[in-house]
């Protein structure tokens, strides 16, 4: 039997049944759809959290107290560990052009809560406690006013510099520069506004308010440890480039381990950008793969549905299949005519699938996700293949059996089957 | 050499515990160009010699020679092929595919058995039995007569080395099936066409040539057209005493 017989074969039997074939076909397309959407979805998210890891700053490394081995993320927005092990001096060390040639720029920070008032309205909000050399290092612009300076900081200045999100929440289009607020009840004099860091994702980090790191010791968050020096939540350090961030983490662990007298393990935990990257690109793409396969198992159901038609079919067209045989089709030939039926409604299915979601891909391309990040979604070449071949797959998969029991009937009893 | 050669063929179904020997041991010859009947009454194993000569099924023991072939041996692959090339088969309930047209369901069995020209060949199978300006009609808008020419049609257009009709007329009215065995007949005596048909009606079964006679699996009978003119008696013997009360179709399954 030549191939053109039995494709046309496959299609005029699934054409004599359309309803059947079209509800059959259903099950296939919202399987490969959702697989399509879901794992672009996942690949925007993705695409669009690193390009904005990016204006988070250059070269980074973050130093943060506690020997996690937490997730670098969470390590590299300086919820590390509990312990205080850090310190102010800690941080200065680290700007050594002996010991670290590497490094270029340090900024420590204490992060803390408070409850910020202004007028009527309050929030709570983080506090960061900085330096002078915080906005370099995190690549923060002052959009108006200016940034703290180390005046600021030598004196314990009751000053602040507020995030654009939580500027806008308490003083909406007006210019908070000058004005003062309260911060757990002390009063700051806002000194200037920071640009939005326009990110979805880091959203949040625009509802920051950033005051003088010793201020932030001394008024809102006093925690000396036993020799009274400063500690810190976090040391922001900035590599002279991509290149020697590894050398600049070496040197770091040096330091901090000299400074700390450590012999065994370490109690500070270093993340580069680059893991901390890498620990956000594999949670998404964890995630990625988990709606993957939610998706996958709809497309597993509707090709359930095929093989449940096909016994169907098989059943229905017994006589059929007698009258084949006695014909003089063999085995092969019933079965190839079945498995195709099979492979027809599953390609099909996936064919549709694949325009459903590329068009659904590409309404998705430039929206915002939850209100988060820009997404930029693109159906990618190896979804594509994917997607058709798991269809194609499918119905071999799930019509060889009904095919195979259309091949084995006897031509006799099939002939009498009523 | 006989085109069919059944030597002592045996043919048991087992049903549960029971075993059914359908056929005993049934030896006979068919040569070319024969128009035989095979009569007998239901359960006589008429349908199961039809099967085992359609090479639809194998026989249980005993050997079988189609057109010097050995077919008790064969793998199924090999009975489909035979099935396709040499036998044509024309059922009682005509078994047209009700989606495909006429000419479809001639070509049915060309796909399977790939030759030139399926199209017109079809055609001509079609104007042979009188059908030509029907080619594009579905089954279910010809008459009984006219789908069991279609039938008919599809069992000529691969040239078979036999054709073999259960009941051909079984389900006809006696116009329709008097035409029907005109046509046999027909192609039987112009194109030399070897036929075996298998009917419990004696008027069908007296306008071929040879009479086989069937009963509890056995041959019981076995007479030519020349034996009855020179005054024998077509169903001579045991046979008469099953054979003799003809059952009424409607009290009768179409098939054992």
């Amino acid at each position: 039997m030549n191939p053109l017989d039995i494709m046309l074969t496959a299609l005029s039997s699934l054409a004599s049944n359309k309803l059947r074939a079209a509800l059959t076909l259903l099950g296939i397309v919202i399987g490969v759809t959702a697989v399509i959407v879901l794992i672009s979805l996942g690949q925007g998210v993705q695409k669009s959290i690193t390009s904005e890891f990016e204006s988070l700053g250059t070269n980074l490394i973050t130093v943060t107290p506690g020997s996690s081995e937490g997730d670098g993320f969470g390590a590299f927005f300086g919820s590390g560990g509990d312990e205080a092990t850090l310190t102010l001096n800690d941080a200065y060390a680290l700007i050594d052009p002996v010991s670290a040639p590497s490094v270029v720029a340090v900024a420590p920070e204490i992060n803390t809560w408070a409850r910020v008032e202004y007028g009527r309205s309050s929030d709570d909000t983080t506090i960061l406690g900085v330096t002078a050399d915080y906005d370099d290092v995190r690549l923060y612009v002052a959009e108006q006013g200016e940034f703290i300076s180390p005046v600021h900081v030598r004196d314990s200045a009751s000053v602040a510099v507020l995030g654009a999100g939580i500027s806008e929440s308490l003083f909406g289009l007006r210019s908070p520069v000058g004005q003062t607020i309260k911060l757990n009840g002390k009063p700051f004099t806002i000194i200037g506004v920071l640009e939005s860091k326009e990110g979805g994702f880091f959203g949040f980090l625009d509802r920051n308010i950033m005051i003088p790191l010793t201020t932030a010791h001394y008024r809102l968050n006093f925690h000396p440890n036993s020799k009274g020096e400063i500690q810190v939540g976090s040391i922001s350090v900035q590599a002279a480039s991509s290149e020697v961030a590894g050398s600049a983490e070496r040197e770091i662990r040096d330091i901090l381990r000299l400074r700390h007298r450590i012999v065994e393990s370490d109690d500070f935990t270093i993340t580069t950008q680059e893991q901390a990257l890498q620990a956000i690109e594999s949670a998404i793409g964890a995630f990625t793969i988990f709606l993957g396969s939610i998706a996958a198992i709809s497309l597993l159901v509707g090709g359930i549905g095929i093989m449940n038609i096909m016994f169907v079919t098989v059943t229905e067209r017994t006589r059929e299949i007698g009258i084949r045989k006695a014909m003089g089709a063999k085995r092969r030939d019933i079965m190839l005519q079945f498995v195709t039926e099979a492979a027809v409604l599953s390609f099909g299915g996936g064919l549709a699938g694949l325009a459903l979601g590329g068009l659904i891909t590409m309404a998705m391309n430039g929206q915002e996700f939850l209100g988060g990040p820009t997404l930029e979604t693109s159906l990618d070449i190896q979804v594509t293949i994917l997607a058709l071949g798991v269809s194609i797959g499918i119905g071999l998969f799930f019509g060889i059996y009904p095919a195979m029991r259309a091949a084995r009937l006897h031509p006799i009893d099939a002939l009498r089957y009523e | 050499m006989s085109l069919i050669t059944l030597d002592e063929v045996t043919k048991i179904y087992r049903m549960g515990e029971v075993e059914v020997g359908a056929l005993q041991g049934v030896s006979l010859e068919i040569e070319e160009g024969e128009m035989v009947a095979v009569i007998g009454p239901s359960g006589s194993g008429k349908s199961t010699l039809m099967n085992v000569v359609g090479c639809l099924d194998a026989p249980t023991s005993g050997s079988y020679e189609l057109d010097g072939q050995d077919i008790s041996m064969m793998s199924d692959s090999r009975l489909s092929e035979i099935r396709g090339r040499q036998i044509g088969f024309v059922f009682q309930t005509y078994n047209l595919l009700p989606r495909l047209s006429a000419r479809a369901n001639v070509e049915l069995p060309l796909m399977y058995n790939s030759g030139p020209d399926r199209r017109r060949r079809a055609l001509d199978a079609l104007e042979m039995v009188g059908l030509g300006d029907r080619a594009n009609h579905k089954p279910t808008e010809l008459s009984g007569g006219q789908q069991q020419r279609v039938g008919i049609a599809r069992a000529l257009v691969k040239e078979p080395s036999i054709m073999l009709a259960d009941e051909p007329t079984g389900n006809l009215d006696s116009t329709s099936s008097e035409e029907i065995m005109t046509l046999l007949k027909d192609l039987n005596r112009e194109q030399g066409l070897t036929l075996m048909i298998v009917t419990h009606e004696f008027d069908i079964a007296a306008e071929t040539n040879r009479i086989i006679s069937m009963l509890d699996g056995r041959v019981v009978g076995d007479s030519h057209r020349d034996t009855w003119a020179s005054g024998a008696e077509p169903w001579s013997g045991s046979a008469r005493s099953g054979v003799g009360q003809v059952p009424s179709p409607s009290m009768e399954p179409a098939t054992e």
